[in-house]
């Protein structure tokens, strides 16, 4: 069946530096920076990325960082609540625009 | 409650060659030649034989699910005295210096405290690969005093110290049973600093994928053990799950045989060669058949054909099969020329921080 999303194309992330490689080793060399052991732990930066993924709805990325956040050592309690602190965000996000919705119910109504 | 070996169900996994075969047909990225030959290690050969690793058998009394030995209550392989002796005689004309006594669970082996004692006797370091919860049976109940009289470095088993998830690899109660073994070795010393006598655990995923950093897990895991049970160890060692037995048969049923291969061979990591525990150690099965490793030995991959090929043809002196006898120094010696026989199994060592029995081998 065709779909959008495939899991075999996680493999295939390289890919995309065909015909653009310069940009690709930027970005790889800035990757991977970015999850490097710094003031934060690579587990934190997992943690926070398998996060992120949700908010993001990214499958590749919830793939990749369950996996990664186990191989950092991270703890299926500790993956969940991550999950929820993403959720929590999404769902105050869209929570907090209520306030604009009150001051306009209070500008149009009498 | 315990699961059934692979022997026991008769699954079309149990026999080695079919788990071979299985392996061998994946469509992988290389080969482990190739990716040793890249990392100068073409073609792969030991270094000094430090440890003599005695398997005595398969019999265990738990099931755990990713058992590369298949070992359980119903295995009946039980290392023969011939076998033993000859284990005794090597060692005895050889300065090999450390003694790794596995199973199965080793200490059911009905001669395990004699074998202790004779390694002890000739000043050797003594390992025993311990499930911990054998320590806990009615007729073991003196086991930890006796370990810890004879010194005998204990390496256990824990994949975890959350107690669901060390269930769920090993089976119902095990991680009770566990602390309670833990917490009699801890009153007689095991794990104290300064005691000499050492209590390292071992840690494996539970599922498909690659272990965490030791340092930052050994931290957590005393910090963890200390707190919730009050618990003390000395080190902490991860090992990779090999796809092996039960946990090939896992993979397989589970769908994750083909992801979890290509992570291996993708985090083959080069720095994991030279500390292979292939290259270090010398596996005797209960049968006294050599092998590189646990993990051939269990794949059933004899070592090189033109070495010597059991323990016997080495406490005889026979620097190779059907030779006429030399020492048994001049056997190991010839023995050590070897080719260490691979597959695609032996990614599991070189992945990532690499994995031996020993815990990482390199850095990731």
């Amino acid at each position: 069946m065709d779909t959008y999303y495939h899991p075999p194309d996680l493999g295939k992330f390289g890919d995309v530096g065909k015909d653009a490689p310069e940009l690709w080793e930027k970005f790889s060399a800035w990757y991977d920076a970015v999850f490097a052991e710094g003031a934060l732990t690579e587990r934190e930066k997992a943690l926070i990325a398998l996060a992120v993924a949700h908010a993001v709805q990214c499958p590749y990325c919830i793939d990749a960082y369950t996996t990664a956040s186990l191989e950092k050592g991270a703890a299926p309690d500790q993956m969940t609540e991550a999950v929820h602190v993403a959720a929590a965000i999404r769902g105050g996000a869209a929570l907090v625009h209520g306030v604009q919705m009150r001051n306009r119910l209070d500008k149009v109504s009498m | 409650m315990a699961l059934p070996t692979l022997l026991n169900t008769r699954s079309p996994l149990a026999p080695p060659p079919a788990q071979r075969a299985h392996l061998e047909a994946l469509p992988l990225a290389r080969t482990f030649d190739e990716a040793a030959a890249a990392a100068d290690h073409d073609p792969l050969r030991p270094a000094a034989a430090t440890t003599l690793q005695i398997n005595v058998g398969k019999r265990c009394n738990q099931v755990c699910r990713h058992c590369h030995v298949d070992a359980g209550p119903d295995r009946r392989e039980v290392m023969p005295d011939e076998v033993v002796e000859a284990c005794f005689a090597l060692l005895a004309a050889t300065d090999i210096p450390t003694v790794d006594i596995t199973g199965g669970a080793p200490e059911l082996h009905p001669r395990f405290r004699d074998m202790v004692a004779r390694a002890a006797g000739l000043g050797r370091r003594v390992l025993d690969r311990c499930n911990l919860t054998v320590l806990t049976l009615p007729a073991y109940e003196d086991l930890a005093e006796f370990l810890a009289g004879h010194h005998v470095e204990i390496v256990a088993s824990l994949p975890s110290y959350a107690g669901a998830m060390t269930d769920r690899q090993r089976g119902e109660g095990v991680f009770e049973q566990s602390i309670e073994a833990l917490r009699r070795l801890n009153a007689l010393g095991y794990g104290t600093p300064g005691s000499g006598l050492e209590l390292n655990l071992v840690t494996n995923p539970v599922g498909a994928f690659l272990p965490a950093g030791q340092a930052a897990l050994e931290r957590d895991w005393k910090r963890e053990l200390e707190r919730r049970h009050g618990i003390r160890f000395n080190r902490l060692f991860t090992m990779t799950n090999m796809p092996i037995s039960r946990y090939l048969d896992w993979l397989e049923q589970s769908g994750n045989l083909r992801g979890y291969m290509d992570r291996l061979v993708q985090a083959f990591n080069p720095a994991a060669v030279d500390g292979l525990m292939c290259r270090h150690t010398l596996s005797v099965g209960w049968d006294g058949r050599l092998h590189d490793c646990d993990f051939n030995q269990m794949l059933d991959l004899a070592v090189d054909p033109s070495a010597p090929q059991t323990v016997m043809d080495l406490a005889r002196g026979l620097t190779a099969p059907g030779g006429t006898p030399a020492s048994p120094a001049r056997a190991l010696a010839a023995l050590q020329r070897r080719r260490i026989a691979t597959g695609p199994h032996c990614f599991g060592c070189t992945a990532g921080a690499g994995s031996s029995c020993g815990g990482a081998t390199a850095t990731a």
